[in-house]
C-alpha cells in the first residue's frame, strides 16, 4: 500500500521523527494531541522572524506592510481551505479552546437567557464542555447532552428529540478525539437549522483528516487548532458566519478591535478585527498557511486516503491480538485508534509501550464524561498522521504483546 | 532502620537490575503481591485523583508511629506505592515529615515521580506528610 504514497520522502520533511527514544527509533503515534511541523513550516516561521517581523495593521512603514499583507493573505488561504464565503469570517485565535470560549462568551452574552438550553454530545472534549458550563453559570442556561451508543456513535433521532424551542445552540465535535468517530455534522446542522438553531462544530480532530467545507456542512461556527494540523502551537481558527458574528459583542478588548476610542464610548472595528484584540501571532499565522499549502502540495486527498489505510491496517492488526479490545468502533472513523488490554491499566500499558520508543497517549483524553459513560478509567490511544507507516503499527503490535507478557 | 537507610536498601536492590524490563517486572511483582488496602478504605475521602491512575491512602497512629495503607488501580503505580510505604511506614511523624525520599531517583524509576506524570504518586507523598503533620499536631495539642 505504501508504494502509491512516498512516505519515505514525506518523512524526510519532518526531521523530528528521525530520533532515538530510549535507544529505539521513535514511533510517534500521538498526533491527535499534537502533530509535527514539516521543514517548510519551520523555515517559513524563521523566514518571517529573520526578514519581516513587524507589527501589523498599524504602520505605514515597509515591513509592517509586508507583514500585514502576509497575514491577510493567510486569512484568505484559510478561508479557501475550509471554503468560507468571506475571508473576514476567519478569526485567528490561540486554538480550538479559545475559539470555543469566544463563542460561548460572546454568543452567550448576546443570546442566552435563563431557561435556555445548549445541546452537546457525550463524546465532547472538555474544551467543548467547560466553556458552555461557564456560559450557563453566567446566563442561567442549562446543558443537554446527546448520548452515544457503545460503538461511539450518536443517534440523529435522539439528537432531534433533544432539540426544543428552548435550544439556543448546538455544539458538537466533527471527530471525537478519544474514539475517532466522525459525527454526521451536516445532518446535525440540517436538523438544528429547521428550528433556526445555530451549530458550532469543534473541528480540532477533523481539519487534519477530512476535507472541511463549512458551506457544505452549513455550520455557523467551526473551530480548529494549528498544532494538530502540522503548524505551530498557539495559533488556531474560528470560522463564524458573518451575519451571526456581526450580532455578537467583542470577546476581548484592546488594540486592533476598535474603530474609535474615547473614554465615553468606543466603537468597534469591523469583522474580523472586532474579535482579534491585541497583536496577533503573525509568525504562527504564517506557519499555519504554510502547513495548509504543504498539505495541498503533498496532495490532501492522497494524504486522507493513506491515513484511512493506516487506520484500517491498525484496526485489523490490533483486532487480531488476543486480549485487545477496541474502544470506539463506529462505522465512520478517522485518525484515532483507542483500545484496552485485558486486565491491564492504561497507565501501566503506556509506561511499557513508551519503553519501546512508541509515543501513545493514555488516560481519559480530556473526555471524562465519555469515559464515565463507557465505564472505563481511560484508554490507550494511538493516533496517526500521514508520516506514519504500517511498519510502525507492527512495532506497536509487538509492544502490546510485551505488555501482555509482563502484565496480563 | 531509618527511612533513609531503607531508601538506600531499595535503591541498591534496583541497581542489581541493569535492564529496565527487569526493574519493571520486579515492580509489577511487588504491585501484584500486596493487597495494600482494605476495600472499605477505598472511599472517596481517601482517594487521590491523578489524571492517569488513582491512589488511595489511609493512615493509623499507634504508639507514636504512623502506619499507612495505600493502593492504586495501576499495578506499576501500586508497586511504587509499596516501595514508598516500605520506607516510611512505622516511623514517627517527625521522621516522616522530614523524610528525604530522593532514594527513588536512584531506582531508575524517578520519571514516575515527576509531577507531570499525574499518576497521583506525588500527591500521595504530600498527603502522607500531611497525615504525619496532623498526627503530630493532635498529639501536641496544637490543632
Ligand atoms: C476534539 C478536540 N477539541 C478541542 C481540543 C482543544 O484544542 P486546543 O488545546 O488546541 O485548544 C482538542 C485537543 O485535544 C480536541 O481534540
Amino acid at each position: 500500500m505504501e508504494s502509491s504514497f512516498d512516505v519515505a520522502r514525506i518523512r524526510s520533511h519532518f526531521p523530528i521523527l528521525e530520533q532515538k527514544v530510549r535507544d529505539r527509533q521513535l514511533v510517534y503515534f500521538d498526533n491527535a494531541a499534537t502533530t509535527q511541523n514539516p521543514l517548510a513550516v519551520t523555515d517559513a516561521i524563521s523566514d518571517y522572524y529573520n526578514r519581516y517581523n513587524s507589527n501589523v495593521h498599524r504602520g505605514v512603514h515597509h515591513l509592517s506592510q509586508v507583514a500585514t499583507e502576509a497575514m491577510e493573505n493567510a486569512r484568505k488561504r484559510v478561508a479557501r481551505f475550509i471554503n468560507a464565503t468571506h475571508s473576514h469570517e476567519v478569526i485567528f485565535t490561540r486554538g480550538t479552546t479559545e475559539a470555543i470560549n469566544l463563542v460561548a462568551t460572546s454568543f452567550g452574552q448576546a443570546f442566552l437567557k435563563p431557561g435556555d438550553e445548549i445541546l452537546l454530545t457525550t463524546l465532547e472534549h472538555h474544551s467543548n464542555i467547560v466553556p458552555w458550563q461557564m456560559a450557563c453559570e453566567r446566563t442561567g442556561a442549562t446543558l443537554k447532552v446527546v448520548p452515544v451508543n457503545l460503538r461511539g456513535e450518536i443517534d440523529l433521532e435522539e439528537l432531534a428529540g433533544l432539540l426544543s424551542e428552548r435550544t439556543r445552540i448546538v455544539a458538537v465535535a466533527h471527530v471525537s478525539n478519544a474514539l475517532g468517530t466522525i459525527l454526521p455534522v451536516k445532518e446535525i446542522v440540517k436538523l438544528a437549522h429547521r428550528y433556526d438553531i445555530p451549530v458550532l462544530v469543534d473541528g480540532a480532530q477533523a481539519a487534519p483528516h477530512l476535507r472541511v467545507d463549512v458551506q457544505d456542512i452549513g455550520c455557523d461556527f467551526y473551530a480548529f487548532s494549528g498544532h494538530k494540523l502540522y503548524a505551530p502551537m498557539g495559533i488556531g481558527v474560528l470560522y463564524g458566519r458573518e451575519e451571526l458574528l456581526n450580532r455578537m459583542p467583542p470577546y476581548q478588548g484592546g488594540g486592533e478591535m476598535i474603530e474609535k476610542v474615547s473614554f465615553e464610548k468606543t466603537t468597534y472595528n469591523e469583522l474580523p478585527y472586532k474579535f482579534e484584540a491585541g497583536t496577533p501571532d503573525v509568525g504562527g499565522i504564517i506557519g499555519l498557511t504554510t502547513a495548509i499549502n504543504y498539505l495541498a502540495t503533498t496532495g490532501f486527498d492522497e494524504v486522507i486516503r493513506y491515513e484511512d489505510e493506516l487506520l484500517d491496517y491498525a484496526t485489523r492488526k490490533l483486532r487480531s491480538i488476543d486480549g485487545v479490545t477496541l474502544i470506539g468502533t463506529a462505522a465512520r472513523k478517522t485518525g484515532v485508534l483507542s483500545f484496552l488490554i485485558d486486565n491491564v491499566h492504561p497507565y501501566d500499558a503506556g509506561t511499557i509501550i513508551d519503553h519501546y520508543g512508541i509515543a501513545v497517549r493514555t488516560g481519559h483524553h480530556c473526555a471524562q464524561p465519555l469515559m464515565d459513560y463507557l465505564g472505563i478509567p481511560g484508554t490507550i490511544r494511538a493516533s496517526f498522521a500521514f508520516y506514519n507507516t504500517t511498519a510502525e503499527i507492527d512495532l506497536l503490535a509487538g509492544a502490546i504483546e510485551k505488555v501482555k507478557e509482563m502484565l496480563a | 532502620m531509618t527511612i533513609e537507610e531503607t531508601g538506600k536498601q531499595i535503591a541498591a536492590e534496583f541497581e542489581l537490575f541493569d535492564d529496565w524490563m527487569d526493574k519493571y517486572n520486579y515492580l509489577i511483582e511487588l504491585g501484584k503481591g500486596l493487597p495494600l488496602i482494605d476495600e472499605s478504605k477505598k472511599k472517596p475521602e481517601n482517594l487521590i485523583v491523578g489524571c492517569q491512575s488513582r491512589v488511595w491512602i489511609s493512615a493509623e497512629y499507634m504508639d507514636g508511629k504512623v502506619v499507612f495503607h495505600a493502593d492504586s488501580d495501576a499495578i506499576i503505580t501500586k508497586g511504587l506505592v509499596s516501595l514508598l510505604l516500605r520506607a516510611i511506614n512505622n516511623h514517627t511523624p517527625d521522621e516522616i515529615m522530614n523524610a528525604d525520599l530522593s532514594f527513588l531517583d536512584n531506582t531508575g524509576l524517578k520519571d514516575h515521580l515527576s509531577p507531570t506524570r499525574s499518576n497521583g504518586l506525588v500527591s500521595m507523598i504530600k498527603q502522607a506528610k500531611f497525615y504525619a503533620m496532623a498526627f503530630k499536631a493532635k498529639e501536641t495539642g496544637t490543632l
